[in-house]
């Protein structure tokens, strides 16, 4: 299937959910915000919204510095 | 207390140089900003000087030597909260500011009390986690609130990889997204400023919109 993640075509072998994603993909889970289709993902349901083709995904991952 | 500037006077140079139809709006607005370091207490002293006329300060931190290579304070703030050293700079820039000052460590606990009030609220914190913990729960908690938040401007490299993007509806993100603090790379005055620079204007632009 087919989403898009920070603007780039990407292709995931299967549904998963957004906790297998931010895993698969590297991020560190305590660092992003990841927001589906406009809409923000509350980090307490990481472990059961699922990542369905067509998504728009957009994750931010913070560096630290102020 | 008398002060050498009336506050119609203050009024009447902040007009000259913003018209009075930008500076009513600028008086009425109400920003909240979280840590006040290299962020900040830069993203605040231009808030003041241009009258934003209700600002939310919120730190633990107490100021120490390593933050006068970039951050707003003097030697003279050493050891005092940051809450206390950057209101009283700001009220020398203009004391009629409402001024409010939380000296607190915000959790994902207290942010439900304490931005209740302020319509924007600045994220500019220095670690990654709390960044994204304080997004996290304003964009849950407070999606009607404007968020304006910062990530990557260390060192000294290209000013111009620091931009502004709207990631969603109420969420501004400023940096370069990439550049933490290592050796010989650290938090810098002039990079970290045009950060603050960056999402003091973005304000700036939310504030003459929204009012």
């Amino acid at each position: 299937m087919t989403v898009k993640v920070n603007g780039q075509e990407r292709t995931l072998d299967r549904e998963m959910t957004v906790t297998e994603f931010v895993e698969q993909e590297q991020y560190t889970i305590t660092r992003i915000a990841v927001e589906i289709n406009g809409e923000i993902v509350p980090k307490a349901t990481y472990s059961q919204v699922i990542v369905h083709n067509g998504d728009v995904i957009e994750v931010v991952s913070f560096v630290g510095g102020g | 207390m008398t002060y050498p500037l009336s506050q119609e006077e203050i009024q009447a140079a902040l007009c000259e140089r913003h018209s009075p139809e930008i500076q009513e709006k600028l008086n009425n607005a109400h920003v909240a900003i979280a840590g006040l370091g290299g962020l900040g207490s830069n993203i605040a002293f231009s808030l003041a000087r241009i009258g934003v006329g209700h600002l939310h300060l919120v730190d633990f931190d107490k100021v120490d030597i390593t933050n006068l290579n970039r951050q707003q304070y003097f030697m003279r703030h050493l050891g005092m909260y940051k809450t206390d050293a950057l209101k009283e700079e700001l009220l020398d820039i203009n004391p009629y500011l409402d001024i409010r000052t939380d000296c607190i460590k915000v959790t994902e606990h207290n942010i439900p009390a304490l931005f209740a009030d302020a319509p924007i609220i600045c994220e500019a914190f220095d670690v990654p986690e709390n960044k994204a913990m304080l997004v996290n729960t304003v964009l849950e908690l407070f999606p009607d609130k404007k968020l304006v938040a910062a990530s990557g401007m260390a060192g000294f490299h290209d000013s111009n990889a620091i931009r502004t993007r709207q990631v969603m509806k109420n969420f501004w993100l400023c940096g370069d997204e990439t550049t933490e603090p290592a050796y010989a790379r650290g938090l810098m005055a002039p990079r970290v400023a045009i950060c603050a620079g960056h999402q003091a204007n973005l304000i700036v632009q939310l504030i003459i919109e929204a009012y």
